[in-house]
C-alpha cells in the first residue's frame, strides 16, 4: 500500500508541477469518523472481534486509527430491525480517500451491522474530537451559564 | 398641575424590552456541531423532535445548517428519534 501511494505521488509530479504534486501528497490522508451500530445479540467477544476487525482492516488498507470509543449497549430512538438496543461503536481515523469505500462495502456485508455511517471531519471537528478526548470542557451549558 | 405619577397613557408602554437574540455558536467561538452529543441537539429541537426555526433560537444561517446536519445524522443513528411525543 505505501508503495502504491508513492507511485501516486510521483504520477502526480510526473503530470503536474511540484506545487500540485505537494498539495496531492497532503491530501492523501483524510480524517473521518466511522459510528457503527452493532446487533445487541453479540456476546462481549464478538462485540470486541468485531471492532478488531474493522480496525485490522483499517490497517491493513493504510489507514491509522487515531481514536476508539466503544459505548456499549444503548437504546435506540427507534428500532432498526425490530431490535430496541444497540451496540454503539465509534472511531476515528486517518486514512486514503479511497479507503472509505472498500470499509463501506466490508460493513454492508457483515451481518452483525446494523447501520453505519461515516463523517468526514473537517479541522475544527478534530481539534474538538482531541479535546472532547483530553478531557477538556469544551462548548457546554456550563460556558453558557458564565457568559450570563 | 398633575403630578408625574398621575400621568395616564391612551395605549399602555411596553415595561421591558426583550434582549436581543444572539447566535450563541457566534458568541462562544463554536466551530463544530457535533452530532453525538443528543442533549446539545436538543436545545434547537421542539417536543415533537423538529427542528427549531432560526428566528426562535437566534442562530445565525452558517451554523443553522450545520445544527440541522448534526440533527440530521444523529436521527440516522438512532441517537434522536425522527418523530416523537414529549422529548423533553
Amino acid at each position: 500500500m505505501q508503495q502504491n501511494n508513492l507511485n501516486f505521488a510521483a504520477q502526480i509530479k510526473i503530470i503536474y508541477s511540484p506545487a500540485v504534486a505537494k498539495r496531492y501528497k497532503t491530501r492523501e490522508m483524510q480524517n473521518y469518523e466511522l459510528m457503527v451500530i452493532f446487533t445487541p445479540v453479540l456476546s462481549e467477544e464478538e462485540y470486541k472481534a468485531a471492532q478488531k476487525k474493522f480496525t485490522s482492516f483499517l490497517t491493513e488498507n493504510g489507514g491509522q486509527a487515531v481514536h476508539e470509543n466503544a459505548w456499549g449497549l444503548k437504546s435506540l430512538a427507534y428500532p432498526i430491525q425490530k431490535k430496541t438496543t444497540g451496540l454503539y461503536w465509534v472511531l476515528e481515523y486517518e486514512a486514503p480517500s479511497d479507503f472509505n469505500e472498500k470499509l463501506n462495502v466490508q460493513l454492508l456485508r457483515d451481518e452483525s451491522v446494523l447501520r453505519h455511517m461515516f463523517t468526514a471531519l473537517d479541522k475544527y471537528a478534530v481539534v474538538y474530537n482531541a479535546k472532547k478526548r483530553n478531557g477538556v470542557a469544551s462548548k457546554t451549558e456550563k460556558a453558557e451559564v458564565a457568559n450570563g | 398641575m398633575a403630578k408625574a405619577n398621575e400621568i395616564k397613557y391612551l395605549t399602555a408602554i411596553k415595561a421591558e424590552k426583550r434582549p436581543k437574540k444572539y447566535c450563541r455558536f457566534k458568541k462562544l467561538g463554536i466551530r463544530y456541531i457535533d452530532y453525538k452529543d443528543a442533549d446539545f441537539l436538543k436545545k434547537f429541537l421542539n417536543e415533537q423532535g423538529k427542528l427549531l426555526p432560526r428566528r426562535i433560537t437566534g442562530n445565525s444561517l452558517k451554523y443553522q445548517r450545520k445544527v440541522s446536519d448534526a440533527v440530521k445524522k444523529a436521527r440516522q443513528m438512532a441517537i434522536l428519534p425522527y418523530v416523537t411525543d414529549l422529548l423533553k
